[in-house]
C-alpha cells in the first residue's frame, strides 16, 4: 500500500471520527490541536484504523499510556531524558525532535499529528508483510 | 432513580449481538413535557430522541458488559452515529438491535439499528433509525484515575433486567 493511499485512509477516518472537513485533515496538522480531538476520540480513532486497514493495534502501541503518571517520566511537567527516551523507542512513528527544545508534556500532545497515524499504519503494513 | 429504557432482552448471542425491546407508555412522566400543549396545538407525547439513543447504549452495553463478565466498567464513550428517521408514540414497541463490531481490552464499538412495531399494524416492523456507539472499559483507559472497586455500571436495575430476560449475569 502506497503512503498516499494510507493518507487518503487516514483522513477519511479522521473526517468520520472527528467531525471535521477533508480540507484541514492535513498531514501536519496536530490532532488534539488542529483537529479537536480529545481523549475519548483515540478509542474511536483507534478502532477506525484497525477496520480501515484490517490491522491489530494493542494498548499503548499507537499513543503513549501512562507517561504523565511515571514520576520517572515527566518531572514539574516535563518530559525526563529518560521518558524522551522511552517515548522515542516504544512510539517511533511520531517525530519527537520537536521536544529537544521545549519538553513540556502540553508540548508533547502537539508531536501527535496526522502524519505520525501514516507512518504507523506504515510500520504496522511493513510488519505484517515482513 | 429508575434509569431503564429497554424491557427486556430478547436474544444474545454473546459478543456477536443483543436485541432488546422497548414499549412505549403514555404513562411514562416524560410524554407530559415532550411536548405539552401550548400556542393552540394539543399536546404531542413523543419518545425523547436522546432517550432512544439511551436504550441503544443500554442495549449495546450488555452486550460489552456480557462479553467481559460483567466485570469491566462499561461506560458510553461516544455516539458516533445516530439517525432516527421516524417519531415513536405511546402504544408502539421499539426494537433495538446491537452488533458487536470491535472488541478489546480498551473498549468496544458497536452497529445498532432501531425498528418500530406498531400495535396498530401487527407483524409490520419499520426501520426507524441507526445508532453506532464506542463504549470505553474505563478501568483501562484512565491513567491515574481511581474508580470505585465495585462495579457501579451493571447495578441492580441491570440485573433484574438480565434475570427477567433469562440471561445469567
Amino acid at each position: 500500500m502506497q503512503r498516499d493511499e494510507i493518507f487518503e485512509k487516514v483522513q477519511g477516518v479522521l473526517v468520520e471520527a472527528l467531525a471535521v472537513d477533508e480540507d484541514v485533515v492535513t498531514p501536519e496538522a496536530t490532532l488534539f490541536g488542529d483537529l479537536g480531538a480529545e481523549s475519548i476520540d483515540v478509542l474511536d480513532i483507534t478502532f477506525q484504523l484497525e477496520r480501515s486497514f484490517d490491522i491489530k493495534i494493542n494498548q499503548g502501541e499507537l499513543f503513549p499510556e501512562g507517561v504523565g503518571q511515571d514520576p520517572e517520566y515527566v518531572q514539574d511537567g516535563n518530559i525526563t531524558d529518560k521518558g524522551l527516551e522511552a517515548l522515542s523507542e516504544k512510539l517511533p512513528h511520531f517525530d519527537f525532535s520537536g521536544l529537544n527544545d521545549n519538553r513540556s508534556v502540553q508540548n508533547l500532545v502537539d508531536m501527535f499529528t496526522v502524519n505520525s497515524l501514516v507512518n504507523f499504519v506504515e510500520q504496522k503494513k511493513a510488519e505484517a508483510s515482513a | 432513580m429508575r434509569w431503564m429504557w429497554i424491557d427486556r432482552v430478547v436474544e444474545l448471542v454473546p459478543k456477536e449481538r443483543l436485541v432488546a425491546i422497548k414499549h412505549i407508555s403514555a404513562s411514562e412522566d416524560h410524554m407530559a413535557d415532550h411536548f405539552p400543549a401550548g400556542d393552540g396545538h394539543p399536546p404531542c407525547p413523543v419518545m425523547p430522541a436522546s432517550l432512544i439513543v439511551e436504550g441503544m447504549a443500554q442495549t449495546a452495553g450488555i452486550l460489552v458488559g456480557h462479553a467481559g463478565a460483567f466485570q469491566e466498567k462499561v461506560i458510553l464513550a461516544k455516539v458516533s452515529r445516530a439517525e432516527l428517521a421516524l417519531d415513536a408514540v405511546p402504544g408502539d414497541t421499539l426494537r433495538y438491535t446491537a452488533v458487536m463490531d470491535r472488541l478489546s481490552a480498551q473498549g468496544a464499538a458497536t452497529k445498532g439499528t432501531v425498528e418500530r412495531i406498531d400495535p396498530c399494524c401487527p407483524g409490520t416492523i419499520e426501520p426507524f433509525g441507526e445508532i453506532d456507539l464506542v463504549f470505553s472499559h474505563v478501568d483501562n483507559n484512565m491513567a491515574g484515575m481511581e474508580f470505585p472497586e465495585g462495579n457501579f455500571v451493571f447495578g441492580e436495575q441491570f440485573k433484574t433486567l438480565l434475570r427477567t430476560s433469562g440471561i445469567n449475569a
